[in-house]
């Protein structure tokens, strides 16, 4: 189905199963342990043996030589692979660094070696009898140093390097009002709780992998590329994964290392990546240095903006696309972005939950704070008057739909905004300084093809497999309620089996783009088998209404399943898409108030009350998706406060590399979050009128902390996370 | 992790027998820092004796009107027994502010007084650590140290120990009790317990090979108000950045140990005599002799805005 003008009313549009709060149809498997994760798949197939994983102790420089004779000679071990003896691999199309290193080092931690051995413990314990002796290169790790030999990158997913619109260097100059700073963010790690991991069976020449992955069709592709076999020999299963915030878009090296592990040993074999392996082995959200200039007229209106971003990778690694909500957050007739990359030997920086604009968020939104207290204005009244309605880039181009000013507007009330004394330091309850903060939230809606098969039994049952993923946002349910509305059955009658490669394939999960995207090709499946059915029925299938597990057409009906009485009715389709995202910029929008308390003796922050007001597009299951928000919030409050992956710049390696040291909030961090969804529907998205939401989430989620932090103590941190040794100078002094 | 061997002690003269009879050997309680340590090889003990069989469990008077805590006691009890909450609060609030609950079920008092630096240095097997590899030197020193010691440490090892409760007990002056591989017991103030790291960061206790601790004594309280202060960046489940112990009588003296400093709980007498000119004075005195880091000078002034927050809300 090609989806080429707006949509009108649709079986979706009823609203009996979409739109309704509805709790995961898979979460009694998952309250109770029994939803198996890739490394649980204990019944998949016979005689696993397990790997463990060997990652480079140096940061940058070669493996001089590898003793392997110790460690071979240890109990229980079968084989152990390196990329001595891998034989060839090629490097998949979405890799940077090679998932198994040597002799070239490309970042610490990249996997070295895999020992595999009968049982987890003696392959942990023959892994630590590897012997290998590196020769340390000179390795670039400190971003700040690097940024003067920075490039401009060539133009990626996230858009040109550089973009320009009148002129900024005259108008800013002009500018009444100017504000003129520099934010850093920090290294992040996704952190989610299931590692990576994989198990691997070889059969007559075909791969099949239990994994853990967000893109199943990339990943087969990646793996195929990687090992040098054609890509109908590989079929990637994935149907529960722990959580992957971008982390798991790609193939890892425990796919590979499960592959060629499996290949050597003979027998199926099971990897995990270890804990402390995993920051520095796969991918992070790279450090950005941002300069942020604004000009404005003192009534506020913005007459320049411009945003610069630096941050690093390895080679064929791509920049963090800081500055693309710049380019259409607020009005001003003179723009300029500039994103530059600089060449670093640490790991490989990449998606992290709302890539890009998570981090230039970050800064875009204390920018603005701040150039409201220069200005003297309300910050929300600054957003709303800055307010554009077509992007400013392009006037002739519209939003297709866009209530930020009614998020800001509707959040400040609900929140008691009016109770802020714009005059920091002035609120005080207790031992707490407290103040509230407020930032736009602001990320992409990414339309892109996506495919399922839907099966109707004579049982009645409806029956959907895509190899969409479910990353613990809820595309399960998403997809029943879809098929539910569509079919006419009661959602227990709909059954969903997704992140298969042997199913058609799906948008897969990332970018926000998952649930949109998903159930439009759902739906589009759905189209297809209502046509075969009604004709099988004898019905006008433009007619027929399916309801309540019947098929009426004015006075005659006959009960669904019907159609299926001489065999299962199937239908394949994909959504694809036209014009309509070029025609149209469509985008999420919110706005995030936090309230946080400074505890004023030891400049402890916490968090005290927290509200997203949110528009994006139609909520397809509105507790699915506060889930998903509350989530982002409390990722945000992580990142404004104490997620640091810290660069030790000697060594080469995150030296926070596991969860005591690379802090991400715990329960007794996170208050009362409230989340509130604008009716919205938004027909150029898809059939489904809907958008993302999960990342629209986080962005700006901890500009809004940092803003209430300096509305609390007076004191400005541009440079996350926020902690207590950056506001201790700036404390008032103790009674 | 390489493979040991096993027993389970019967008594604790046997037990600590055992360990000195047996190549690197090591005790194993609740084993919640151990074990994490042994699956990295930082830890490789040969020979593991279980004391959990030990019947040091007990929390009894004694005779002199103070407690006597059982090696073996779960930090979970300990902090729960009323006894401990109505006569040693400090000690109680020190507990709960420590590890998670999960943790504090199963640590005892006596390992959580053995329990090692976390130090990310002395975590990654990559690098170099006096205290896990002597020699290899100290990778924290001009690295990551925002979280290590400012006063008290060496060109060796700048390591805080991350124990709450161990701060709670010198402010309390507890004792530890302790049988010998030859029967012999001794008692040792938890003043002595831990040593600064100096040259040799690898010997952390003045215990003997195979001394094993039996218990913990604690004098006939002291009454006054009692505080525990724990700052940290998240609100649980992290180590101190800085802790303030702190007993404050109604005459204005006290006592005080601080916690996120140094490579053992940092009290000096001569600075809790300064207490009655308030906790500038007090700071200045425990840290005549710091030394920080240029990422963790900022603890002088957080110990000192954290005392001065604990004795403000002890004299109210």
């Amino acid at each position: 189905m090609r989806f080429e003008h707006p949509a009108t009313f649709n079986p979706i549009d009823q609203l009996k199963v979409i739109g309704h709060p509805t709790s995961r149809i898979e979460g009694p498997l998952k309250t109770t342990g029994t939803a198996p994760y890739a490394y649980e798949r204990h019944d998949v197939v016979t005689n696993q043996a397990y790997g463990y994983v060997v990652g480079s102790a140096i940061g940058k420089g070669r493996i001089a030589t590898i003793n392997l004779e110790a460690a071979n000679a240890a109990p229980g071990v079968l084989a152990i692979v390196t990329a001595e003896n891998a034989g060839k691999l090629g490097k998949g199309e979405r890799n940077a660094a090679p998932l198994l290193g040597g002799p070239e080092i490309a970042h610490y931690h990249q996997a070295v070696a895999v020992v595999v051995a009968g049982t987890f413990e003696q392959a942990r314990a023959a892994a630590q009898l590897v012997r290998i002796d590196y020769v340390k290169g000179d390795g670039k790790f400190d971003l700040a140093a690097a940024i003067d030999a920075a490039g401009t990158p060539t133009p990626s997913f996230g858009g040109p390097a550089d973009t320009a619109v009148g002129d900024f260097a005259v108008s800013f100059a002009a500018a009444p009002v100017q504000l003129d700073a520099t934010y850093t963010t920090p290294d992040q790690g996704h952190a989610m709780m299931e590692p990576h991991a994989s198990i691997a069976a070889w059969d007559d020449g075909k791969l099949t992998v239990w994994t853990s992955n967000q893109m199943i069709a990339w990943g087969a592709e990646d793996m195929a590329k990687t090992l040098g076999i054609p890509k109908e020999n590989v079929r990637l299963v994935s149907p529960y994964i722990g959580g992957g915030f971008g982390g798991k878009l790609f193939l890892r090296a425990d796919v590979l290392l499960a592959a060629l592990g499996a290949r050597a040993a003979g027998r199926p074999v099971k990897v995990t990546l270890q804990r402390p392996l995993m920051f520095n082995n796969t991918t992070h959200r790279p450090a950005t240095i941002q300069r942020i200039r604004i000009g404005a007229e003192r009534d506020g209106r913005i007459t320049a903006i411009g945003h610069e971003s630096w941050s690093g990778n390895v080679k064929d690694g791509e920049p963090e696309m800081a500055v693309s909500q710049t380019r259409l957050l607020y009005a001003g007739a003179n723009r300029m972005t500039a994103t530059r990359l600089a060449a670093l030997d640490l790991p490989e920086g990449n998606a992290m939950r709302a890539p890009g604009e998570a981090s230039g968020m970050m800064a875009l939104e204390i920018a603005i704070d701040e150039l409201a207290d220069k200005l003297g204005i309300d910050p929300v009244v600054l957003r709303i008057s800055n307010d554009t309605q077509v992007d400013p880039e392009h006037p002739e181009r519209h939003f297709s739909q866009r209530q930020l000013v009614q998020c800001l507007s509707d959040g400040a009330a609900r929140f008691g905004w009016d109770k802020r004394d714009p005059k920091p330091g002035q609120i005080r309850d207790g031992r707490w300084l407290v103040g509230m903060g407020v930032a736009a939230a602001f990320r992409n809606n990414l339309v892109t093809k996506s495919a399922a098969r839907v099966r109707l039994d004579q049982q009645g049952t409806v029956t959907v497999e895509t190899d969409m993923t479910d990353i613990g946002t809820g595309s399960y349910t998403i997809i029943a309620q879809t098929a539910a509305e569509m079919m006419g059955v009661p959602l227990e009658r709909v059954v969903v089996r997704l992140g298969d490669s042997d199913f058609p394939v799906s948008c897969g999960s990332g970018g926000q783009w998952g649930g949109n995207n998903s159930t439009a090709g759902v739906y589009a499946a759905c189209v297809k088998l209502r046509e075969s059915i009604a004709q099988k029925l004898g019905f006008n299938s433009e007619e027929a209404e399916f309801a309540d597990g019947v098929v009426r057409s004015g006075n005659r009906s006959a009960p669904l399943a019907q159609a299926a009485g001489q065999g299962d009715l199937v239908a394949e389709d994909a959504i694809e898409y036209g014009d309509l995202a070029k025609t149209y910029q469509q985008s999420t929008f919110g706005a995030h108030f936090v309230e946080v308390g400074v505890d004023a003796d030891t400049a402890e922050i916490r968090v005290r009350r927290m509200l997203a007001v949110c528009a994006a597009g139609r909520i397809l299951n509105p507790k699915a998706a506060r889930s998903q928000v509350i989530g982002a919030m409390t990722m945000g409050v992580g990142a404004a406060l104490m997620e640091y992956l810290v660069v030790d710049k000697r060594h080469g390696l995150f030296i926070t590399h596991d969860l005591a040291a690379y802090e991400v909030p715990v329960h007794a961090d996170i208050p009362h979050q409230d989340v509130i969804f604008l009716d919205e529907t938004d027909p150029m998205s898809s059939p489904m009128k809907a958008k993302g939401v999960a990342e629209l989430g986080i962005c700006g989620v901890a500009a809004a902390v940092a803003n209430a932090v300096h509305n609390a103590t007076g004191v400005r941190v541009r440079d996350y996370p926020i902690t207590l040794d950056k506001l201790l100078a700036g404390m008032p002094e103790p009674v | 992790m390489r493979a040991f061997s096993y027993e389970r002690a019967t008594s604790p003269g046997a037990a600590a027998t055992a360990a000195a009879s047996t190549a690197n050997a090591k005790f194993i309680a609740g084993g919640t820092n151990l074990l994490d340590l042994m699956k990295l090889e930082i830890e490789t003990p040969a020979h593991l004796i279980d004391v959990n069989d030990l019947a040091l469990d007990r929390i009894e008077q004694t005779a002199d009107g103070g407690l006597r805590i059982g090696a073996l006691v779960r930090n979970t009890d300990l902090a729960a027994d009323a006894r401990v909450r109505r006569d040693y609060g400090v000690l109680s609030r020190a507990l709960l502010a420590g590890a998670s609950g999960q943790l504090r079920n199963k640590a005892t008092t006596a390992g959580n007084l053995l329990q090692r630096t976390r130090c990310p240095y002395f975590y990654d097997t990559d690098l170099p650590c006096n205290k896990r590899k002597p020699g290899s030197g100290c990778a924290a020193i001009g690295g990551f140290s925002r979280q290590l010691a400012v006063v008290g440490a060496s060109e060796a090892c700048i390591a805080t120990h991350p124990s709450d409760m161990a701060v709670a007990m010198r402010a309390l002056d507890a004792v530890v009790e302790t049988v010998r591989p030859d029967g012999a017991t001794r008692s040792i103030p938890i003043a002595d317990l831990h040593r600064l790291p100096g040259d040799s960061p690898e010997i952390e206790t003045v215990l003997q090979p195979g001394e094993l601790i039996t218990a913990v004594a604690l004098p006939k309280p002291v009454g006054g108000k009692q505080a525990y202060r724990k700052v940290r960046d998240r609100a649980s489940y992290a180590f101190a950045l800085v802790s303030v112990a702190a007993i404050v009588q109604p005459d204005g003296t006290g006592r005080v140990a601080l916690g996120g400093v140094a490579h053992k709980p940092w009290r000096l007498e001569a600075a809790e005599a300064k207490l009655p000119d308030g906790a500038k004075a007090v700071t200045a005195r425990l840290f005549a002799d710091a030394k920080p880091t240029k990422d963790n000078a900022y603890k002088l002034q957080l110990a000192e805005r954290t005392l001065a927050a604990v004795l403000r809300e002890a004299r109210a």
